[in-house]
């Protein structure tokens, strides 16, 4: 495995297996009473995030600490913009104090890579602007996973906003180094420049009409819409956008029977996805926030835990 | 009195060869010369050219003297053959009065390398909104002709015109910065395409430049006015200049290095290094551009040098300011995309880095013909030498050189500010 993990690109098939195994062993270990791992012990962790985030930076330090790391939250918001410190000063300010690994989150893409020319220590990519948001990807495709099986040939539908969301991009990667067909779903102003030839290239079909393509999917993962897209004049109203390219009510028919739902959140409700909808049986997205502890834990334990080796069971059994 | 320079054997215009002999800030002799000089230039294998004229630097000076200044941005002029540059009026404060245009002027003066002149504000403050003293500007004894918001787009069409027509008083020309900010906004940095929607980049859109270019070759036509194209990058505005020209429209644009030789592919890695505005293009843009400068649809070549202190571009890319170095590049580059793919011989060379340039500016004692007589503003270039660029043998202040590393074939040996020598052996005097 790499040393950093900025996007799905760093991860081989072969290492997103193994990043699974780990992640499942982590998962029992969630449901234990106990649930600190000695793993990590003695490391340090910084989530260093430039951009607010309660869901991924809580989801890093809970993982990082049922490790045993000591985990250190630091918000630099604002603090590196054109105007203020350079990001470079900021970063090897941070790292300065002594630090095994970094978890950024930034608002502009490709910060994180950038971050690894200046720094020793793995730097995991906790969201990037719009580039990629890896561990969101590989929890993803680990509930998907657990739920369908293999996921070789398997279609899965992307839908929404999907020219903003760095989501969707590490969800693309992902899921075709794991063997899914993707239909990537959005009005024709979200949809990202130069789609149809990035489609082309990379394997995977676009559509502007959802009731297309929801029969013929094995899962739909929804993506959230942000009501400031509408200033933008992306789409003409929240209603046009739900009628259009939600997953409403209705749209729960066109889908074969048990067909998973997705959604990363922050859900809007009632915009991209009824409530019907996210509270279905057949819905994993508290399932995904699970995951997303485990996945976590897998990822920090591959990239800081030192020599690579798997797990050994005495390892789990825990303190 | 300045000592006597004689070249020996250099190629006039890369065609005859004949010896120059320079003395009191002219060329006083031409042919097969058997005089002597205090100087005497070996030039067997060389090109003699008119000194090169760049119509768009950023000398950084004044406001941002970390990184640039007159004088480290005249050096850098030097070293890469020029002998006039023009200096944009972004700087702070914005060089939008006349005792502003005249200080830069007078900076020039002092540093002696290359003749600074300076460009003025269209807009106060580069604002966009209120005309500059543009007549004041013109009168000064910087004698100010080109006007440009340069780093912003003269958008706002009204203003446009009232200061295209305003111009005609004393001949003046608008240097355009074409971007529709609501079409390629502030964040904007990366060719709108398949590679910004892969890495998440705010688009800037081909059509952002290419309606701006269109609305102001409309307003040329229509007030009989000069608009100079400033960094054209995409084949659209090409098209629309060709048609432009066509119907007799006064329009000229200019090309940078980095436009006709970087491709967008180069953002892959996020290096703020790549980032520049407009931004670079894909190869069927940069094609596009080549064939325009060959056929003179693109009148001239400019560097948009654009130094930048460390920790500008040290941000995220997005955050990261916006430009590139390119004086001490520029003939190389071009020698090598241009002349060494035979699409431009070196007459044609001096037509678009010299002679058109400095008719464009309307500055006098540059871009002249190698003759008897004319003022000696002289580029002695080696069209074989091959150099591999090292950023930190620059003599700019700044290190934001996008051709670090990288090979080129074709170097300026020696340069001449009416008739004194500024580089000697490719090296500053």
């Amino acid at each position: 495995m790499k040393k950093h993990l900025i996007g799905i690109e760093d991860l081989t098939a072969g290492d997103i297996g193994t990043l699974f195994e780990t992640a499942a062993q982590m998962h029992d270990v969630q449901r234990r009473e106990v649930k600190k791992l000695p793993a990590l012990r003695g490391r340090t962790v910084i989530n260093l995030f430039f951009e607010d985030s309660t869901r991924t930076r809580s989801s890093f330090e809970i993982a990082g600490k049922w490790l045993s790391a000591d985990v250190i939250n630091i918000s630099a918001k604002g603090s590196s913009t054109s105007k203020g410190e350079s990001l470079r000063d900021t970063v090897l300010t941070v790292t300065a104090m002594g630090v095994d690994g970094l978890v950024v989150r930034h608002s502009a893409s490709g910060a994180a890579e950038q971050i690894t020319q200046w720094v020793d220590c793995p730097v995991i990519n906790a969201g990037d602007g719009m580039h990629e948001h890896p561990t969101q990807a590989l929890l993803d495709a680990y509930t998907l996973q657990r739920h369908l099986g293999s996921l070789e040939g398997k279609h899965v539908a992307i839908v929404g906003d999907l020219t903003h969301s760095r989501v969707f991009r590490s969800n693309l990667l992902s899921l075709a180094k794991l063997g899914a067909r993707v239909t990537a779903v959005a009005p024709p102003t979200l949809m990202p420049a130069g789609v149809g030839q990035w489609a082309a290239e990379a394997g995977f079909a676009t559509s502007y009409d959802l009731d297309e393509v929801l029969p013929e999917v094995d899962a739909v993962m929804m993506l959230r819409v942000q009501r400031e897209r509408m200033s933008g004049g992306y789409f003409p109203s929240p209603r046009e956008y739900t009628i259009g390219y939600g997953l409403t009510r209705p749209r729960l028919d066109l889908l074969r029977a048990d067909v998973p739902i997705l959604h990363p959140g922050p859900m809007n409700r009632g915009l991209e996805i009824a409530p019907e909808a996210a509270d279905a049986a057949s819905s994993l997205v508290l399932d995904q926030v699970s995951a997303g502890v485990a996945i976590r834990m897998s990822v920090l334990y591959h990239l800081l835990a030192g020599e690579p080796e798997p797990l050994k069971p005495e390892t789990i059994k825990g303190v | 009195m300045s000592e006597s320079v004689l070249i020996r054997g250099a190629s006039l215009l890369g065609a005859e060869r004949a010896d120059v002999y320079v003395a009191d800030g002219a060329i006083r002799e031409i042919g097969s010369l058997s005089r002597s000089a205090d100087r005497t230039l070996d030039a067997d294998g060389l090109v003699l050219l008119p000194g090169l004229v760049d119509l768009h630097t950023h000398l950084r000076e004044p406001g941002r003297e970390d990184a640039e200044t007159v004088l480290t941005g005249s050096r850098a002029a030097a070293a890469g053959g020029f002998t006039a540059v023009l200096a944009m009026a972004n700087t702070n404060p914005v060089t939008d009065t006349a005792e502003a245009a005249e200080r830069i002027l007078d900076l020039g003066r002092d540093a002696g390398l290359v003749d600074v002149q300076p460009v003025g504000a269209v807009t106060k403050g580069l604002a966009g909104e209120e005309l500059a003293e543009l007549g004041l500007m013109a009168r000064s004894r910087a004698r100010v002709r080109v006007f440009s918001d340069d780093g912003k787009c003269v958008h706002d069409p009204r203003v446009m015109r009232r200061a295209l027509e305003y111009i005609r008083a004393f001949g003046g020309v608008i240097s355009q910065h074409s971007q529709d900010p609501d079409l390629a906004g502030p964040s904007a940095c990366c060719h709108e395409g398949e590679l910004s929607g892969r890495l998440g980049l705010p688009g800037w859109p081909g059509i952002a430049e290419e309606v701006i270019v269109a609305r102001d070759v409309m307003l040329a036509r229509h007030t009989g006015s000069r608009v100079h194209v400033a960094h054209v990058s995409t084949a659209g505005s090409v098209e629309v200049l060709r048609w432009a020209k066509a119907q007799g429209i006064a329009v000229t644009a200019e090309v940078t290095p980095h436009h006709l030789l970087l491709p967008t592919d180069l953002l892959a890695g996020y290096d703020p290094t790549y980032k520049v505005n407009p931004p670079l293009r894909p190869v069927e843009d940069i094609e596009a551009l080549r064939d325009a400068l060959a056929d003179g649809t693109i009148d001239a070549v400019a560097t948009d040098h654009a130094p930048h202190a460390r920790q500008d571009k040290e941000h995220a890319f997005v955050d990261a300011a916006f430009g590139m170095l390119g004086l001490e590049t520029a003939l190389s580059v071009i020698s090598t995309v241009m002349v060494d793919s035979g699409r431009l011989d070196w007459a044609g060379v001096a037509r678009v880095m010299s002679q058109t340039p400095a008719r464009i500016a309307g500055l006098e004692g540059h871009g002249r013909p190698l003759e008897v007589g004319e003022p000696a503003n002289l580029t002695l270039v080696d069209p074989s030498a091959e150099v591999v660029v090292d950023r930190d043998a620059s003599v700019s202040l700044s290190r934001n050189n996008p051709w670090h590393g990288r090979s080129l074939l074709g170097t300026v040996h020696a340069t001449l500010l009416r008739g004194v020598p500024t580089v000697l052996g490719a090296a500053l005097v």
